[in-house]
């Protein structure tokens, strides 16, 4: 064997320690985004031999720690992809309406800017105070920052064009306060978000909702994890429900494709079979 | 040496440079080539559309997980990375920008030539920042083949001049002749 072979041979061995000792399980990512990840670090800390990590993982729990968020991906924005919001308004929202209250699960929200962008949707839409938006992540750092609702000045021009593009109603600066370095989301777009610690990778339903969001998450999982995962979604929606991916994750490359139909192609909204 | 996969970069510039190439490809060319174009996260794909339909080989934007078929060129959606698998698949991610960039070359290169090895040819064009010198770099570590765009002849001359300064590339042609060495290669490989 190669050493080139040897080094994903070691990262699967890395990968096995940290879900043995660790819980998290990386074991069916994407290879070559794990690698990436992993290369990163090294260089970061100055390992040279992949063999290296595996006692500093199981060993140093600073360093699993910055592992794990080397390996989970915090990257995201409000209002991404703005068709995909105007979409939700005029082909989603009407039928959120016929529900007397509203359960959704925003699954894998990371530091919960498309949780608050959702909040405001759903306000201006008059259906927020009969919403429950679940908000879950196995990144606990991700999660405790985005209970916090602080971000950064710099990115709210970004999010406030997103926001207008995407049918936006009101003035976006009314959803926040500013000082000179940050903004804060106002408390009322908070107050019915539960946010909550679920890894899609290793936990099972919780809960019966109407509405799944998860966009840009499944992308990092291999063929198999991505079908585990539809499954968990399907079982965890109503009959009707509403299944939201990100603008380049498939449906049809599972096995559950038939048990939905598609409600708007281009932007990923799919819709539950009543049987 | 038999090569089986081309890999693309630009940045400012691109968009001529793409349709020069996709003008001079023929339809018969076999090896599949991988692009990544800078572009605003905000694009859609009628730019794809645009080249596609001046363009002898079918042009489209990468799936993620999509086995990589000969006779196609793949473009990185904006705003996702692109990567290679080793079982020839791609994949998507949105982690943060590489280069100031996403999609970013570096990111595409690495991976395909980790994927590919000496198999894989990676060519440099035109650009004005320094995304991609890092993935040729490791090309040419795995022992394929680097060509770079001649920067007196680049509409944006930077980014080939960057990847000269940190290798001594392949080959270092006016697009059109590297467009022309490209074809002798495939056509040899048949």
């Amino acid at each position: 064997m190669s050493n080139e072979d040897n080094s994903d041979l070691e990262i699967s061995l890395l990968l096995e320690a940290v879900y043995h000792k660790y819980g998290y399980d990386f074991r069916q990512y994407s290879k070559a985004h794990i690698k990436r990840r992993i290369t990163n670090r090294m260089v970061l800390s100055g390992i040279k031999e992949v063999s290296q990590l595996q006692s500093k993982v199981l060993n140093d729990a600073t360093f699993a720690f910055h592992l794990l968020q080397d390996l989970s991906i915090t990257v995201t924005e409000m209002f991404r992809d703005p068709g995909f919001y105007r979409s939700l308004r005029e082909n989603v929202i009407p039928i959120l309406k016929t529900y007397p209250f509203i359960k959704l699960w925003h699954a894998g929200c990371s530091t919960g800017e498309e949780a608050y962008s959702m909040a405001i949707l759903l306000k201006e839409e008059g259906l927020y105070d009969r919403t429950t938006i679940y908000a879950t992540d196995f990144n606990q750092q991700a999660l405790n920052r985005a209970k916090e609702g602080i971000f950064s000045n710099k990115t709210m021009k970004d999010y406030t064009y997103n926001y207008q593009l995407s049918g936006g109603k009101e003035a976006f600066s009314d959803y926040y306060m500013a000082d000179s370095n940050n903004v804060i989301m106002n408390q009322s777009l908070k107050k019915n978000i539960l946010w909550a610690n679920h890894n899609l990778v290793t936990d099972s339903v919780f809960a019966e909702v109407h509405l799944i969001l998860c966009r840009n998450v499944l992308i990092y999982f291999d063929k198999n994890l991505q079908n585990k995962v539809q499954n968990l979604f399907y079982n965890s929606l109503i009959k009707g429900g509403i299944l939201c991916l990100g603008s380049k994750e498939n449906l049809s490359s599972t096995d559950i494709f038939s048990a939905y139909t598609e409600v708007d192609k281009k932007h990923r909204i799919f819709k539950k079979r009543y049987e | 040496m038999i090569y089986e996969s081309i890999v693309i970069g630009l940045s400012s510039g691109g968009l001529n440079a793409l349709k020069i190439m996709f003008s001079l490809l023929p339809a018969d060319f076999k090896m599949p080539v991988m692009i990544v174009q800078h572009i605003s996260p905000r694009s859609g794909n009628q730019w794809i559309d645009l080249l596609n339909h001046k363009s002898n080989m079918r042009i489209k934007e990468a799936d993620e997980k999509e086995k990589i078929e000969p006779g196609i060129a793949y473009i990185a959606p904006p705003n996702y990375h692109l990567l290679v698998e080793k079982d020839k698949t791609f994949s998507l991610t949105v982690t943060e920008r590489v280069n100031y960039a996403r999609p970013s070359i570096d990111v595409l290169f690495e991976s395909a030539a980790d994927a590919y090895k000496s198999k894989l040819i990676g060519v440099i064009l035109t650009g004005s920042n320094n995304d991609g010198t890092n993935g040729l770099k490791r090309i040419q570590e795995c022992g394929g083949l680097t060509i770079v765009q001649d920067p007196q002849t680049a509409e944006s001359p930077y980014m080939p001049a960057s990847a000269i300064a940190a290798l001594k590339p392949g080959y270092i042609l006016p697009l059109e002749k590297i467009i022309e060495l490209l074809i002798k290669i495939d056509t040899n490989k048949r």
